[in-house]
């Protein structure tokens, strides 16, 4: 089948074709069981009260959302077939496809449109998402008008399967608290192009065609099979004998690296910008110790070889990023200053802090944490960096989360590697990094480092209200500028996440919102 | 008579035991630094103070730990193991679910090492300083002193990817439909994970086994046995086997404990899915009452298992008996 197609084309095209590469998009077929891995076992299946990657994969399929987005960050129609804002900036409307309904045959409306917001609203952690919605109108079935207190271009990108997966009013209105409703996990009744099958903790979550999906002639796949395996040596002996089809937010690199020498499969860190995974060393800047001092941060910046990180700890599987904005975003700007490897500089900045070398050669001591054992190796070549510049470093072995979180976020703490996810839009998963206002102890990626900056407030203030993207790219080119010099936190790469998927999968979900997209469009070839 | 006073007494240690065992691990979970609450934070890539504080009240964490304990204690002799923090559910039911292939899994990998381990000690026994018996604790050794996760990987490169002969994770193929099938698919996944976790007993079991072989091969009733003329198969398997095996089985029900903690790294590695998964997710996630629930049931189970070796040794060995 696949070689006729093949030999028509030839022929029609001519030798051309054949000297060209271009590539011709295959048709894709319907029917086949993708089997995907998640790595590790969802509290539950409802994303709209639930963040994180293992909820939103398979909550992405169960639920649809007004928006859906491709590679290049332009948001394409889904659930809404247009949408718009008032000139003010204070509404926004969506129109919704005609005759959508719910996997139990109920029709999706507005009113579900404004239910979904509003448990959102009151339940999701991620509060900048919809805090500044005030009413949702419902003028007709079909339309749902968001009324805003200020403008607020985030909306956009919250308005994504991950952040906004619309709910059926009438299974989950029924006055329950939604965070621990029962229908989370089980006999979930969505409104995506997969329908719930079995959820088993450890062991699977089935989803299967929805036939009435609103998007004719979709899904391709039958059946969607999550294996739920937490080892990731064992998904990439899964993926290289052909047991499992695809897998995503793979992280170690030696086991990329063995599945990419593999000719069945592909690897690629397409899919990621939006979850915008950034790999950081943070300061406890409001420590009465030397790290109140930017010229100190700077210092061990310019101490610590970044192409070490990139090259030999992450085997050239992560990018650069030089400042908390993932260098997959539009806001990305790169044209700061990257803290090269410089020794003497270094040595200079700790001399004019007044940080003089002691007769044993040691300026001070400070301490390291790891938020992660995957981080390890960062912080022991911390140390070994900064001993060359006289700043002497205990490493803090890692325990587990809680306990680790527990201590940077009751800020006591000198240095931490961390890793923080951008979560789309900067106001959802950017500020609260850097936001004055969110210095609050005992809550982890808070801003733990303690950093306030009024121009920095100020910014984020504008940035987030800003709809012409081209005067908000400027308000975060200036945010990026001045932190870059600041530095409360080191930027160093990207988390390495790649998505590894067998040749025999069309279209795998390499849109910026990778496993969190919807599997609509993706197909088994032959 | 004697054998129901033994049995109370034991009972009545088991009883006090389970009640140390509660009060002691709710006291060292609580002794760590941070709690549920921030595991949930981290799973939702971040959380306000407010939604922090609301979590911890929901789940009375805001209390004094002592009168946490005390609720608890109260509620597990009401036979209620509470709720799960993480996922929302009763633990008795997350247990009962997973109950049944940690069993299946500790069981056979038990019976594979003690068949496996008998068998070697018997074979080297017969030439305790031959070059055979020399490969057999070679071997039986560095299956002990491997550890379990690298075992496992490498029987996955080996056996799953090599030589596709084995799944690589998981317990049973959802395609399979029909009780045989799918017996029959269980069954196919657990091979692996029970060669791994038995192989680490296989060395206890041969090397002890052939200690006690030795001894008795040596004793008087052996050699009487042989002047009788009998097969030096009879008098291995009948004379000297029988005489040999109490202490391997002794050894048997003592180790079962730590079959159950080795099941917590095997199934792991291969995804299988039972306690000894849930055990790893609550520790990390700090869900204290699973936790507490799963420690409760292992405690159970080895008291249990215990006193059913005890009573089993009393029938088998009539030396025992004699003592109360």
């Amino acid at each position: 089948m696949k070689i006729a197609v093949l030999r028509r084309l030839a022929v029609a095209a001519g030798i051309a074709a054949l000297l060209s590469s271009t590539v011709v998009a295959e048709e894709p077929v319907r029917g086949g069981t993708l089997i995907t891995t998640l790595p590790q076992t969802p509290r539950h299946l409802n994303p709209a009260v639930q963040s994180g990657i293992v909820t939103g994969a398979p909550g992405a399929q169960l639920f649809a959302a007004p928006l859906r987005y491709d590679e290049d960050w332009t948001p394409q129609p889904y659930l809404a077939e247009s949408w718009a804002w008032s000139d003010d900036g204070l509404s926004m409307t969506l129109n919704l496809v005609q005759g959508a309904t719910f996997h139990d045959g109920e029709p999706i409306t507005s009113e579900d449109v404004a239910f979904s917001v509003e448990t959102i609203k009151a339940n999701h952690p991620f509060k900048t998402m919809f805090g500044v919605v005030e009413a949702v109108e419902t003028p007709d079935d079909h339309t749902a008008v968001l009324k805003l207190s200020q403008p607020h271009p985030a909306l956009l990108l919250a308005m994504s399967s991950q952040l906004m997966p619309i709910i059926p009013k009438h299974i989950y209105g029924d006055g329950q608290d939604p965070k621990s409703h029962p229908r989370n996990g089980q006999d979930v009744v969505g409104s995506g192009p997969f329908k719930f099958v079995e959820f088993t903790a450890d062991q699977q979550v089935i989803l299967e065609r929805n036939d009435d999906f609103f998007i004719e002639g979709r899904p391709y796949l039958d059946r969607i099979v999550y294996r739920i395996i937490k080892d990731a040596s064992a998904r990439a002996i899964g993926m290289e004998n052909g047991e499992l089809h695809m897998t995503t937010f793979e992280n170690t690199v030696r086991n990329i690296k063995r599945m990419s020498e593999n000719d069945d499969l592909v690897a690629t860190d397409e899919g990621y910008a939006a979850i915008g995974p950034i790999n950081w060393l943070a300061f406890n800047t409001g420590s009465d110790g030397p790290l109140a001092d930017k010229r100190v941060r700077q210092a061990i910046a310019y101490a610590i070889d970044k192409n070490f990180i990139l090259n030999a700890i992450m085997l050239g599987l992560s990018q650069e990023s030089k400042t908390g904005i993932h260098p997959g975003s539009p806001l990305y700007y790169p044209d700061v200053n990257g803290y090269d490897l410089d020794i003497d500089k270094a040595n200079a900045l700790l001399d004019e802090a007044g940080y003089e070398k002691g007769a044993d050669g040691i300026r001070f001591s400070l301490t390291i944490d790891h938020g992660n054992p995957t981080t390890k190796p960062q912080a022991e070549f911390t140390k070994a960096s900064l001993a060359k510049v006289g700043i002497d470093v205990t490493v803090n072995s890692f325990v587990d989360f809680p306990t680790w979180a527990n201590k940077i976020s009751n800020h006591d703490f000198d240095m931490t590697w961390d890793t923080v996810f951008n979560w789309g839009d900067p106001v959802i998963g950017v500020h609260r990094t850097y936001d004055s206002q969110n210095i609050k102890e005992g809550v982890i990626w808070s801003n733990t480092q303690q950093y306030a900056n009024e121009r920095i407030d100020e910014l984020m203030a504008a940035a987030g209200q800003e709809i012409d993207p081209d005067k908000r790219a400027a308000l975060y080119k200036e945010f990026q500028e001045i932190l870059a010099d600041d530095l409360p936190v080191y930027w160093t790469n990207t988390l390495p996440y790649h998505t590894i998927y067998n040749k025999k999968v069309g279209n795998p979900p390499l849109g910026i919102w990778s496993s969190s997209s919807p599997y609509d469009l993706v197909f088994l070839k032959e | 008579m004697g054998f129901l006073v033994v049995l109370a007494q034991r009972t009545l240690y088991g009883l006090l035991l389970l009640l140390a065992v509660l009060v002691l691990n709710f006291t060292m979970i609580n002794l760590a630094p941070g709690d549920v609450v921030d595991t949930i934070a981290a799973d939702m890539g971040g959380a306000s103070a407010e939604l922090v504080a609301q979590i911890r009240a929901e789940y009375g964490l805001d209390q004094p730990v002592i009168v946490q304990l005390g609720n608890y204690v109260w509620r597990v002799f009401q036979f209620d193991l509470g709720q799960s923090y993480f996922y929302n559910r009763p633990v008795t039911e997350m247990i009962f679910e997973r109950l049944p292939a940690t069993l299946l899994l500790v069981f056979s990998a038990q019976i594979f090492a003690l068949v496996v381990g008998i068998l070697l000690g018997v074979f080297a026994a017969q030439r305790p300083n031959g070059i055979l018996s020399h490969i057999v604790t070679l071997f039986a050794l560095f299956g002990y002193a491997a550890p379990v996760f690298w075992t496992g990987i490498l029987l996955l490169i080996a056996f799953s990817l090599k030589i596709p002969l084995f799944p690589v994770a998981g317990m049973r193929d959802v395609t399979v439909e029909g009780f045989f099938p799918q017996a029959l698919s269980v069954a196919h996944h657990l091979v692996l994970p029970m060669l791994t976790l038995g192989s680490i007993f296989i060395a206890l079991y041969s090397r002890l086994c052939r200690a006690s072989m030795l001894e008795v091969l040596g004793s008087d009733y052996v050699r009487t046995a042989k002047a009788k003329g009998l097969s030096p198969r009879d008098v291995t398997m009948k004379h000297a086997l029988k005489n040999a095996l109490p202490p391997v089985v002794t050894l048997a029900g003592l180790q079962f404990s730590a079959v159950i903690s080795g099941a917590v790294l095997v199934e792991t590695v291969f995804s299988w899915p039972g306690l000894g998964q849930l055990a790893l997710t609550s520790i990390l996630a700090r869900d204290t009452p699973t936790i507490l629930g799963i420690l409760f049931f292992s405690a159970l189970v080895v008291i249990v298992g215990n006193l059913l070796t005890d009573l089993m040794l009393r029938l088998i060995d009539p030396r025992v008996r004699g003592k109360a």
